[in-house]
Formats: structure tokens, sequence, C-alpha cells
């Protein structure tokens, strides 16, 4: 890797820190748990490093890891943004029918 | 450049993007599906840029690979209950890591020493983080499903041989450094982090689990972000220091709520201690199903304080319909929320969210506490730590300094118990003995079921 690249990944990593921080403080406690298996799913993008890992065909046994890679990184991806949905399906300003309000 | 992979790129660059605007639609629950769906089509599009790469050769092992991620990932999704939630975020942690663990094993297998020394770090680093997150989450995983003794499981000398182990890894880390081509050094690496990781966990509590989650999923987030170092992809290292960086926020956000530093929640054992509570004096006043009822019937205002015990109980349900009959009453009903009850960062609020409370009824700490004095009941369910005066009022008590729901200055306090046993960490709870406050024993999903019906009848 030349010093170049190597400098250019480090800008990206440090910005993602600085914009993760910014973005993630402002999620109210109310959806920490969402936001959880919001970033699990998200950072299932590990996908794509085990997709070329198992598919790049160099030898058995990295096919056989990537293929284990590919399977947990999809299990998260897939339960990941379905059950985030889930949940954020329930968070509900009021319900339907609104009952009695009072203040 | 060729023009497959400038595509490939591209689906990244738009990939990031969407995770970004994903997670900031989290800022407000009007917004958040929305923002999901923009990540979830950021998802999709990476996939599809990734399949296209000259890389990959043949898809017969990555169709197999998806197949059964799916396979496992749909029934997971749709079917795991939300008083599961915990444990199954332990387990995707421990997916999360794995797959950036054996990524790097693979790397390293084929490269070795040809790696380099600026990859070299980043791999051992991702391999180090990622295993030990692996059998770290899997034992969180046990614990909270019940598998494993939720109590810490401690024994002398405990730190010390976990801290020489650790010390034994880093040094292998540091050696691997200099001498890339011993793979031995690798995989002795690779063995004593999935040890580490066992017993790194093992001591601590099931209470303490909320802040474990939340440090485990900083490790897998940093663990992803440095795959993406090792393989040259910047989608990876943005959404694995947007999972990091989340991660350890919670964490410093569950540990003000304990008033506790990581490091004590690490090696502390919290739980396992039997401390002097400050004396409590007094007996506890047992109250029944009838006076209750009547207490809460005819309140102005009545504040719900979750805890465990409620998801344990599965008692959301019953709960809500009890705020619906104290509603249709006239009673304004609130519910307290704690930042650490329950095993996960926003545990309750899942939970009620799940048995249609409207999120604008739920408070927050700072909010609800100002408003205790003004509370005619506070019925406390299943909670016992974050509603202890002696974090207030007792400074030699070991959660002295912790924030804690002011429930004893309401004008009455009903706590829904099991029994008269101890909390899990073992504390006297000094509430319980004071004049304003009631026991209300049993099942709290039986107590509340019956207290809906008294209400009907008060």
């Amino acid at each position: 890797m030349a010093p170049e690249v190597l400098l250019a990944t480090f800008y990206v990593l440090i910005l993602a820190a600085f914009l993760g921080y910014q973005i993630i403080s402002r999620v109210p406690s109310l959806l920490h748990t969402p936001l959880m298996s919001a970033t699990n799913a998200i950072s299932g993008i590990s996908l794509v490093g085990s997709l070329v890992t198992a598919g790049a065909h160099q030898t058995m046994v990295s096919t056989i890891l990537g293929l284990c890679a590919v399977i947990c990184s999809t299990t998260n991806v897939v339960s990941g943004f379905i059950l985030t949905d889930r949940m954020l399906k329930m968070f509900k300003r009021r319900v339907a029918p609104p009952p009695k309000e009072e203040k | 450049m060729e023009p497959r992979t400038l595509l490939t790129e591209f689906s990244y660059i738009v990939a990031s993007v969407l995770f970004i605007l994903g997670l900031r639609g989290l800022s407000h629950p009007e917004s958040a599906r929305r923002g999901m769906h923009l990540a979830e089509i950021g998802m999709l599009l990476a996939i599809i840029g990734t399949l296209i790469n000259r890389e990959i050769v043949s898809y017969e092992w990555i169709l197999v690979g998806l197949v059964i991620g799916c396979a496992i990932g749909l029934p997971m999704g749709l079917m795991v209950p939300m008083t599961a939630m915990p444990q199954r975020t332990a387990l995707s942690h421990a997916f999360g890591a794995l797959a950036a663990s054996l990524v790097g094993i693979s790397e390293y297998y084929l490269h070795g020493a040809g790696l380099g020394p600026i990859k070299m770090p980043a791999l051992s680093f991702e391999v180090l983080l990622g295993s030990l997150t692996t059998t770290g989450s899997l034992v969180a995983c046990a614990k909270l499903q019940g598998i494993l003794p939720g109590a810490p499981l401690t024994y002398k000398g405990q730190n010390i041989f976990n801290l020489s182990l650790l010390a034994i890894t880093v040094l292998c880390f540091i050696l691997l450094l200099v001498f890339p081509g011993h793979a031995e050094l690798f995989y002795l690496m690779l063995f004593l982090s999935f040890v580490f990781g066992v017993l790194l966990v093992l001591p601590i509590g099931a209470a303490d689990m909320p802040v474990v989650i939340a440090l485990l999923n900083a490790y897998a987030g940093l663990a992803s972000a440095a795959t993406g170092m090792v393989i040259g992809n910047n989608v990876l290292i943005i959404a694995g220091m947007l999972d990091g960086g989340s991660g350890f926020i919670l964490s410093i956000v569950m540990c003000k709520a304990m008033n506790r530093s990581i490091t004590n929640v690490l090696f502390g054992a919290f739980g396992s201690v039997s401390e002097t509570a400050s004396a409590s004096d007094g007996e506890m006043q047992a109250t029944n199903i009838e006076d209750v009822a009547v207490l809460l019937a005819y309140a102005r205002q009545a504040v719900f304080v979750p805890g465990y015990g409620m998801a344990t109980a599965q008692a959301q349900h019953v709960l809500r319909q009890l705020a619906d009959a104290l509603e249709e009453r006239g009673v304004t009903v609130k519910y307290a929320i704690h930042p650490v009850a329950g095993r996960m960062p926003g545990h309750m609020n899942v939970l009620l969210a799940e048995a249609n409370v409207p999120y604008s009824q739920l408070q927050e700490l700072e909010v609800i506490n100002p408003e205790f004095p003004a509370t005619d009941v506070a019925v406390v369910i299943g909670a016992n730590d974050v509603v202890n005066p002696d974090a207030r009022d007792n400074p030699k008590s070991i959660i002295a300094g912790m924030p804690i729901l002011e429930v004893d200055r309401a004008k009455k306090v009903v706590v829904l118990k099991r029994g008269q046993g101890k909390g899990f960490s073992g504390l006297v709870n000094p509430l319980f003995f004071k004049p304003n406050c009631d026991m209300l024993y049993g099942d709290a999903k039986e107590s509340l079921t019956n207290l809906v019906q008294a209400v009907h009848t008060a």
C-alpha cells in the first residue's frame, strides 16, 4: 500500500469516526435498541469483504473461510434490517383512537 | 481504472451516503423507518456493486452463503420476540465479529508476510478484536438466555490471570508485527483472543450487560473498520466506524447512568460483593390489590417505573391495559425510563412500544425526576437498583452517585416484587423500608392483571 493511499484511508477513518459521533449522539435514548440493531445491520456491510474472499477462488481454505463469513454477515444484514423495521414500526406518537388526554 | 471497478466504487460511495442518512433518520422516531429504508437500499447497492467486481471469479459458493445466511436471518428477524432482543443483539455481534475475523484469517493465510508493514497491524488488530468479540458475545448471549448462570463467575486471582493472558496476546500481536512470517504467532494470538473473550465476559453479571453489549458492539464495529483497511475498502471503514462509534457512545451513556467506569464494569465483578448497605430499620409493609387499585384510581398522576422484572414477567401488555383503565378515569399516566433499566440500552422503550404505549409517555430520567413530588403514586415494576435512594443518600454505598429515579419523593410508592429477596445486585434497598412505600408481592403480570380488574370496579 502506497503512503498516499494509507493517508487517504486514514482520512476516511477519522472523518467517519467524527461523523459517527455527531450523528449517533443525536439519537434519543428512546431509540437506543433500534440503533444498536441498525448499526449492526449496517456493519454487516463486511459482507462485501466476505463476498470477495468467498468468490476469488484462490485456495480451498480461503473459500471456506469466506463462505462462513458470507453466512455470518448475510444473517446479520437480513435479521438486522428486519428486526430494526419491526421495532421502529412499534414506536407511535399516539394510538389510533387517541385515549383521553389531559393536561 | 476500468469501468467495472469504477461502478463498484461508485456503488460504495452511494451506499456510504445512504448509511449516514439512514442513521441520521434515527434521531427521531418519525423519520427512523424512512431512514432505515435508505440504508437498506445502500446495502443492496453495495452488494450488487461487489458482485460485479472482477476479483470474483466464481459465484457458486457466494450463492450458497447468501442462501444459508438468509435461511438463518429471515426466521431470526421475523420471529425473535422483543423480550429476547438483548440475546439476539449479543449473538449478532458475535456473527459480525466472526465474519471480520474470518476474512482476516483468510487474508493472512493467503498472503502471510507479504501483507507488508501497513496492512499487517490492521489485520492483526482485526483478528484479535474480532475473535475476542466473537466468544465474548457468545458468552454474553448465553448469560442473557439463561444457558449460563447470570451471576458473575469469579475465582481467586481472576483479574491477574486475565490480564496476564491479555498481556501475552498483545505480546504475540507486537511480535507478529516484527516477525510477520511466523504463522505460529498468528495462530497463537488467534487462539488466545478466543479464550480471552470468554474469560472477559464470564465475571460480568447480567445486570451489567447493557454496558458489555455496547462495548462488544464497539469492538465488532472496529474489527469491521480494520477489515476495511486491510482489504482497502472505504465503505467498510465508514460503516465499521459508525458501528464502533455508536457502541462507544452507548457504553459511555450506560456507564454514566451507573456512575461507574468501564474498567470497573469489566474487572469489578459487580454483584458478587455482599457489602454493608445503610442500616435500614423499620419493616417492609405489604399491601394488597384492592388498596393499590383505589390508590391508583383516585390519583391525579401515576408514574410507572419498569425494570428487568417487567421483561421477565412479560408484563408490558397488561401494564398498558392498566394504564388505559387509569386514563379512562382521568389519571395522567407516565412511564419513567432509567437508561440502564433492563439488559440493553433502550430495552424498556422497545418493550413498551411493543405494547402500544405512545412514545410521548416514555420519559427520561432528567425529565421525570422533578415530577415525582407532584406524583400521587409511583409504581415500580421489577426494578430495584435504579430506584435505590442509597445511590443518592449514602456515599458509602457501592452504587453511590448513580443517577436514580427518585420515586421515594412521590407521595406514595408501590413496589411490585416477586418476594422479599434482594435484587440482582444483592443490595438492600432502603426504599422498601420507607414509610411511603408499600410492597405488592407476587408475579408482576398476575398482580397487574388483578389490578386492571380492581381499578375497573374501584
